[in-house]
């Protein structure tokens, strides 16, 4: 648990005593108050919704038929993620071409580097962030301009810096075929803003990285990282975009505008 | 209405002074809106996109009836739990590092938040689009204890600059053409003149950028609160929300006490349907799951999370087991877009934070049932928005019920009237028949002289002329 | 002409204004079913369904006349209307508006028994050709209650696909509300002529002849509309159509 100066009396200990929160806020009371007054209103049942014995394993009884599903249960009413590892790439491949990311298929490490060096160059980049992991290092030699660590040990997060980079590169957890989304998390790609405030987003993966659905990958986080979540879990689904103003689609809002996927094996 | 002035009551932060105030005022502008009818003709054409987009991702879903039913079964299971799930998913959210401060109305929050800030010596304040914030009016709290608030959400920062608040909920200036951007731009921040949507964009990408780097403290929103990890979940296109809560060093997000779900996997229905009933795409930029402050071992991110769990009068809805399931909308804004209301008086004309459909259902519950029910009364039913909802809300229906609790509780005393003396006359049929003669009798007399309510219709409609002889009459004689 | 069904008891369900302003559209419901060899009775004592009180919230008021409509059609054969809002109010509300009150058993019990004249024909009757002829280009507006909560989208369509002669056409707002919602039309009178003034103008670009519909108030509105504005065409219910017989303005 982190702690700062600024943050002694908004310890998470702050509703088991009776020390008053931020402006004299009665912080128990009101937590009290709140959950007595849910209490109180959910006397009264509701009857499940519409529908509600279409989804599969509903009951009568109104009791959640989520909570029965096995969290891996196929939901053949969302959108196909692919039911063989190749059917998955193909989905995953087109669904990156539709939301305007760049997505390269190449059969090994030394190839990553090469089309990583073809990118940077036809970018004309002058410098490319990166973080610490075996795939990122790999492929780091085929960067030709300048580069910076942004998790050196010991070191303070230096977000000038990290503005002033052309591109982020980073590993990912999992790619997911059904939405062409990438997951990265704070623990294993560099933290937050590595991967979200220089213009252009790289990502190098491995081909086994690739799941089928969303529900694939929400499993995986669980598995992968059960006692301890990263403080920070992202699907990245194509570059940054707004249709704010007269709802015409323009790339590159605030986050990366342009996606870089470069995918191994 | 085009723009709220000063003093209207979609600005108000107390409630209206005079009862009828904000019926007459959402009458006043539903009249000029609906006057303006390039406004009008502007609004379709930005919503028409969006029926062909969604419609194409509709049909990449096996079945999205189904996938309808999956995703209100989850919201159901989490609402009707929630006095297991709400303290589950703070019990874990706090596990990791989270602070959570319980806000029973608008006003608690807002003293949360601006203490939080004063106890951080914060200056500069970053926020991403947040509905919540806007019904606690947060924003006007903070600059008048003297905090810059920059709305970082490319039409949230255009509605900022305006001096609105937002149009609708997922496209905050979806009326305000290009040109009138342009000249803001080159107003506020000194821009030169373009037409190019991606230039103006880029002008906001810019500004937006010293400010992430710069801002002490980030404030969200929150689409989802995951009682199983603890985790709280955003959804948002442009990449402004994940750097408001990566770059400053303390986040507070804000969030209404409905928005739990029981477990992660249930996000792998919501978060796609989110997307395409609220703007027609298969899944939204970034949706990212925050699980507390930076983590030892982690290079970046904030030094303190904040989560300010706001009431504000949900528990009242929660209480009421008819209308409960709207608490279970994920904000996805598919009822304003299909709305032939909302299309036709657009976001401000409702006057109030929460605009369109359901907007008109829980606003008479979140501030007062005899003030607001008209808005339950401006639709004609037609159920458009309970077709386009993903979690099933019943929304038209919820309208109807309003409409009888209002009857109940505060009777129109003419109309009560009116409707007592149609129930007599329905119950016999030789008056009825009577009446109707005696209707279309004088009808050409009715549409000359023009009273009320006849005078409404006539005023931009015609009556056909009355036939000689009534169904019953006619076919007394063909017999 | 097809003939599915044995002969039936219809008992005609003739909305208020439909008895006071438009008689040709339950006089053609009454044609086409004799026509395909059906007994149809008219229960003189019906007078309204309660729709007005019940979608301004004064249930109270709204049970008193559906208390009447209950008696009036007690017994009754099959209860056909040539209208949306109305047949919904007697199978979708009336249920609603009685739950838990002695009147419920009563209330089921009609709804079940109860339907819109299109999906009569159709699903009941299983007949889609009624030997009709209408040599006109027409557009069809679906009516919110028939559409949304009776379901009744398909079947007006074929019905009409059947007429010879007629030549069928789908506008870009079928599915969009006209504006009329009851009292809505009077209580918010800005919004629902501007609802009007869309549909319209969406029906209007089909370069029909005839707009047709199974809700005679929603042709209320948009014939107000269009009238009111010296715009052609017109609105005929689907009824006098299959008739064969032409209401002109």
């Amino acid at each position: 648990m982190s702690a700062s100066k600024n943050a002694q009396t908004n310890t998470p200990t702050n509703t088991k005593t009776n020390a008053l929160g931020p402006g004299g806020h009665d912080n128990a009371a009101a937590r009290r108050d709140i959950l007595a007054r849910i209490s109180e209103a959910l006397r009264l049942p509701a009857p499940p919704p519409h529908g509600g014995g279409h989804a599969a394993g509903a009951d009568a009884g109104g009791r959640s038929a989520l909570a029965i599903l096995p969290v891996e249960a196929a939901r053949p009413f969302l959108p196909d993620g692919g039911d063989s590892p190749d059917a998955s790439l193909a989905i995953l491949a087109a669904n990156l071409e539709k939301l305007r990311a760049v997505f390269f298929r190449v059969p090994d490490l030394s190839a990553a580097a090469d089309c990583l060096f073809a990118q940077a160059r036809e970018r004309d980049w002058q410098r490319v962030a990166w973080h610490a992991h075996p795939l990122v290092e790999s492929v780091l030699a085929g960067v030709p301009c300048s580069t910076h660590r942004v998790d050196v040990p010991g070191e303070a997060f230096d977000k000038d810096a990290l503005e002033a980079c052309d591109a982020g590169l980073t590993a990912c957890e999992c790619l997911v075929a059904q939405t062409g989304s990438i997951l990265v998390s704070s623990e294993t790609c560099g933290g937050r803003a590595l991967s979200i405030l220089p213009h252009a987003h790289v990502v190098i993966a491995m081909a086994e990285q690739v799941v089928p659905t969303l529900a694939d990958a929400l499993a995986s986080i669980r598995s992968e990282h059960d006692g301890q979540l990263p403080s920070m879990l992202s699907f990245i689904t194509g570059p940054s975009r707004t249709g704010d103003i007269e709802r015409i689609l323009v790339l590159g809002a605030h986050g990366p505008k342009e996606l870089i996927v470069i995918l191994v094996g | 209405m085009i723009a709220p002035t000063p003093g209207h009551p979609a600005l108000a932060s107390q409630a209206a002074t005079d009862p009828r105030l904000a019926k007459k005022q959402f009458l006043r502008d539903a009249a000029e809106s609906v006057r303006d009818t390039g406004h009008r003709a502007f609004v379709r054409k930005a919503l028409g996109g969006y029926y062909t987009n969604r419609d194409a991702q509709k049909s990449r879903y096996g079945d999205w009836e189904q996938a309808r039913d999956a995703a209100s079964l989850a919201k159901w299971s989490a609402v009707n739990h929630l006095d297991e799930m709400l303290p589950r998913f703070v019990a874990n959210f706090e596990a990791q590092g989270g602070v959570v401060h319980w806000a029973r109305n608008a006003d608690e929050a807002r003293t949360i938040i601006l203490a939080l800030l004063r106890d951080a010596e914060a200056r500069a304040v970053i926020k991403s689009k947040c509905m919540t914030s806007e019904e606690i009016h947060l924003n006007q709290a903070l600059e008048a204890d003297g905090y810059g608030v920059v709305e970082s959400d490319l039409g949230e920062f255009i509605q900022q600059l305006r001096g609105e608040p937002p149009y609708h909920f997922v496209f905050p200036c979806m009326h305000v053409r290009r040109d009138e951007i342009s000249d803001l731009f080159e107003q506020h921040l000194g821009t030169a003149p373009t037409d190019s949507p991606e230039e103006l964009t880029m002008i906001a990408r810019r500004h937006m950028r010293r400010l992430y780097v710069e801002a002490d403290v980030g404030v969200t929103g929150a689409n989802f609160l995951v009682a199983e990890t603890g985790q709280i979940s955003i959804t948002e296109n442009e990449g402004n929300a994940r750097l408001t809560a990566a770059l400053p060093r303390i986040h507070i997000a804000i969030s209404g006490i409905e928005k739990v779900v029981e477990r992660l996997d249930d996000l792998a229905v919501l978060l796609p349907m989110l997307a395409t009933a609220g703007a027609g795409q298969q899944m939204t930029c970034y949706n990212t799951l925050y699980a507390g402050p930076k983590r030892a071992g982690e290079c970046d991110g904030p030094e303190e999370m904040h989560l300010v769990l706001l009431d504000n009068a949900r528990t009242a809805i929660l209480a009421d087991p008819e209308q409960r399931d709207s608490l279970h909308c994920i904000r996805c804004g598919a009822c304003l877009n299909v709305c032939p209301i909302f299309k036709n008086v657009g976001g401000f004309t409702y006057g109030t934070t929460y605009q369109g459909p359901i907007g008109s259902v829980i606003t008479p519950h979140l501030r007062g049932l005899a003030d607001w029910n008209h808005l339950s009364g401006a639709s004609s039913l037609c159920g458009a928005c309970t077709d386009a909802c993903p979690v099933r809300i019943d929304i038209h229906t919820h309208l109807l019920h309003n409409r009888r609790n209002a009857a109940r509780t505060s009777p129109g005393r003419l109309e009560k009237l009116g409707h007592r003396f149609f129930g007599l006359v329905a119950r016999r049929p030789w008056l009825f028949a009577l009446g109707g003669w005696l209707f279309r009798r004088t009808l050409p007399l009715a549409k000359a002289l023009r009273p009320p309510p006849l005078s409404a219709w006539l005023a931009t409609r015609d009556l056909p002329p009355a036939p000689q002889e009534s169904f019953r009459a006619a076919w007394k004689r063909r017999r | 002409m097809s003939r599915f069904a044995a002969s039936m008891n219809v008992s005609l369900f003739i909305p208020c204004f439909v008895d006071q302003l438009a008689p040709r559209v339950g006089l053609a419901v009454a044609t086409v079913l004799e026509r395909l060899g059906h007994t149809v009775e008219f229960r003189p004592a019906q007078t309204c369904c309660g729709q007005p009180a019940f979608n301004s919230g004064y249930w109270d008021e709204a049970r008193t006349v559906a208390r009447h409509a209950l008696d009036v059609f007690a017994g009754a054969g099959a209860v056909v209307g040539p209208s949306g809002s109305c047949v919904a109010m007697l199978r979708v509300f009336y249920p609603q508006l009685f739950a838990g009150m002695p009147e419920e058993t009563a209330a089921l019990d009609l709804a079940g028994r109860t339907f819109e004249f299109s999906e009569f024909l159709v699903k009941k009757l299983g007949v889609t050709d009624v030997g009709a002829r209408f040599p006109h280009r027409v557009t069809y507006h679906d009516g919110c209650h028939g559409l949304r909560e009776l379901r009744v989208r398909d079947e007006p369509r074929a019905l009409l696909r059947a007429v010879r002669d007629l030549e069928l056409v789908e506008c870009d707002e079928a599915e969009s509300c006209c504006g009329f919602g009851g009292l809505f039309a009077v209580k918010f009178p800005m919004v629902s002529t501007a609802m009007a003034e869309v549909k319209a103008g969406s029906l209007a670009r089909t370069e029909c002849d005839y707009i047709v519909s199974s809700d005679p108030s929603c042709q209320l509105q948009l014939d107000g509309w269009l009238s009111k504005n010296d715009k052609r065409p017109r609105t005929i219910h689907l009824a006098e159509v299959l008739a064969g017989t032409e209401g002109f303005r």
